[in-house]
């Protein structure tokens, strides 16, 4: 080996080429997977901006839905998701984050707390419509709440509750035990160390999760198809009693219909969608950095 | 005989016959330096046991830590040292699984008594850590939080500044006071949880080898600021560091797998102990 050559020590064979070789390998292997994701999610949008970019206008934000395509919009649909979505995340972020304070900083360590914890990670993993069956025997019927936004936020929010708790439980876990220590010597309570000193330098993993979850909320179709989000709702929501559907809903029920037409409005529906979600992350990402920067 | 024995000794006798040398029978506390400081001492440990799970971790140890002076607790690496400083303030209280048993007061007060709050024992005890762990905040906000959060009354800016001034972080800090605590070096970082501690106003420092991550001269710094404070304070030191302990403290307590071996002035510590362990460790020859 040439390499070993230039070694000092007789008894390492460093081949340092191989090594190199495997490095290199490794790395393309990589990059091409990663660019292999981007490219998928690259044809999508160039597919789906090319079919629905000319239906975007004013009037398809604006309007409610029609038979005549023409005429269509999906103003009720956007509405309700943006009810459905700040109720959910009114809901589940409070929950959310302090159960995993309580498991976190209060809870014993003791076996129903791990059989707990093993369940979390559980309940991440159920299908969607199977929170959506739960939200129709409890929240619908059981407690009378109707096919309304709160229904629909509830099953949300317990669809979403997992992903909230373990990233904030992560956040939370990584915070180092030295900053409480040091606020313990210093005569905080547990409440004054948690609120003043935790949570803050946690917040930047929570704020990832909430993104997450979030994200998998507002493009979740099973669960409030099954606590009754109806297609033909031509009124937005007034409040949170009140009947709703939302954007995949709308978007399935176009891209069902016979007509051409409806294809591209589908198209547009998604490009809405995609704003949505995308200007939803953007405050949520202006959020943490804000409070990443003053951790540091 | 251990120090807790001495001073219950010291203090059972009659002053007067106890010192024939002494001179001044008026006063109570007639011993030579000693003896005054073994039985003034407020800071006490009797029979303390520390237990992580079955581990025992300190051993029953019977101490007093004179008040005024710096006591260092030296000894190899897990012989119970830090264990024992951590218990006088409750910081075990912390650690999954451990079990501080024996008695330890401060003046009247029993450290582990169920109607003491912790944090109540936390606030006249205070505590610096052997890494320097400042909150991920302003210089301002590290020493104002915890006086801000217990209620202060007097101008925070200025306990602040005298705070600072008393760590001897004040020169090098006092045109960033709003600039974050993480870019201190580590010296400074020490020095400014030092001066956290400080402006709680404690009665009691235990610091945990608190300068074993930073250089001679931030080391030194420190060294002098405590010489500086056991005018106020009273001071414990878990050190490995064996020059520091014969500069600064008043009194070394040498531990060795969870017992106290030996308990003494320094200077006699150093020259002349009792215990061959002692001396072994002392000039170097184990541990």
């Amino acid at each position: 080996m040439s390499s070993s050559e230039h070694s000092s020590a007789p008894e390492f064979n460093s081949r340092l080429e191989r090594r190199r070789a495997f490095s290199m390998i490794f790395k393309n292997c990589c990059a091409i997977l990663s660019w292999l994701c981007i490219g998928v999610l690259g044809f999508l949008l160039v597919h789906i901006f090319s079919s629905g970019w000319e239906w975007i206008s004013f009037d398809f934000i604006k309007n409610a839905p029609s038979r005549m395509p023409h005429k269509a919009g999906l103003f009720s649909a956007l509405m309700g998701t943006i009810w459905i979505i700040v109720t959910t995340a009114a809901i589940a972020i409070p929950v959310g984050v302090s159960s995993a304070l309580y498991l976190e900083e209060y809870a014993k360590k003791n076996r129903l707390n791990s059989f707990i914890e093993i369940n979390i990670s559980n309940l991440a993993g159920v299908p969607s419509i199977v929170y959506g069956i739960l939200g129709l025997t409890l929240f619908v019927r059981f407690m009378k709440l109707g096919p309304s936004v709160l229904s629909g936020a509830l099953t949300l929010s317990l669809l979403i509750l997992p992903v909230i708790i373990i990233a904030s439980r992560e956040a939370i876990k990584a915070v180092p035990n030295s900053i409480r220590l040091s606020a313990f010597a210093l005569g905080a309570t547990r409440f004054q160390t948690v609120f003043h000193h935790v949570l803050p330098a946690a917040m930047p993993g929570i704020m990832t999760g909430v993104i997450l979850a979030l994200s998998r909320a507002i493009g979740e179709t099973a669960p409030i198809l099954m606590v009754g989000a109806v297609a033909y709702v031509s009124k937005a929501p007034h409040g949170i009693m009140d009947g709703f559907t939302a954007l995949p809903i709308q978007i399935y029920n176009w891209a069902r219909e016979a007509k051409v037409e409806f294809e591209g409005l589908a198209a547009g529906g998604i490009i809405v969608l995609l704003l949505a979600l995308f200007m939803m992350n953007s405050v949520a990402i202006l959020i943490r950095n804000k409070t990443q920067k003053a951790q540091s | 005989m251990t120090p807790v024995d001495e001073a219950k000794k010291l203090s059972e006798e009659e002053p007067m016959n106890k010192r024939p040398k002494s001179t001044k029978p008026e006063s109570n506390i007639s011993g030579g330096d000693k003896e005054n400081d073994l039985r003034n001492a407020e800071l006490k440990g009797e029979g303390v046991v520390i237990s992580y799970g079955s581990e025992q971790a300190v051993k029953g140890v019977d101490i007093v830590f004179p008040s005024n002076k710096i006591t260092a607790v030296i000894g190899p690496s897990g012989c119970g040292k830090s264990t024992l400083l951590r218990a006088f303030n409750r910081m075990n209280d912390f650690i999954l699984g451990a079990k501080v048993e024996g008695s330890l007061m401060y003046k009247d007060m029993d450290l582990y008594d169920k109607n003491i709050d912790p944090v109540e024992v936390r606030l006249r005890i205070g505590m610096v850590f052997q890494k320097p762990n400042p909150f991920p905040k302003t210089i301002f906000k590290n020493i104002a939080w915890a006086p801000q959060i217990n209620g202060y009354t007097g101008d925070i800016a200025e306990l602040v500044e005298t705070s600072l001034k008393r760590a001897a972080l004040w020169n090098e800090v006092s045109d960033r006071l709003h600039d974050s605590a993480l870019g201190l070096s580590g010296g400074q970082q020490q020095r400014l949880c030092i001066a956290r501690s400080l402006a709680m106003k404690p009665e009691v420092l235990l610091m945990d080898e608190p300068c074993s991550a930073l250089d001679p001269v931030s080391t030194s710094h420190i060294e002098d600021l405590m010489l500086e404070l056991k005018e106020q304070y009273t001071i414990v030191i878990v050190t490995h560091n064996m020059q520091q302990a014969a500069r600064v403290s008043d009194y070394t307590a040498f531990m060795d797998s969870g017992n106290l071996v030996e308990f003494d002035e320094t200077s006699t510590i150093f020259t002349n102990p009792k215990e061959q362990r002692t001396e072994d460790y002392v000039s170097g020859r184990f541990g």
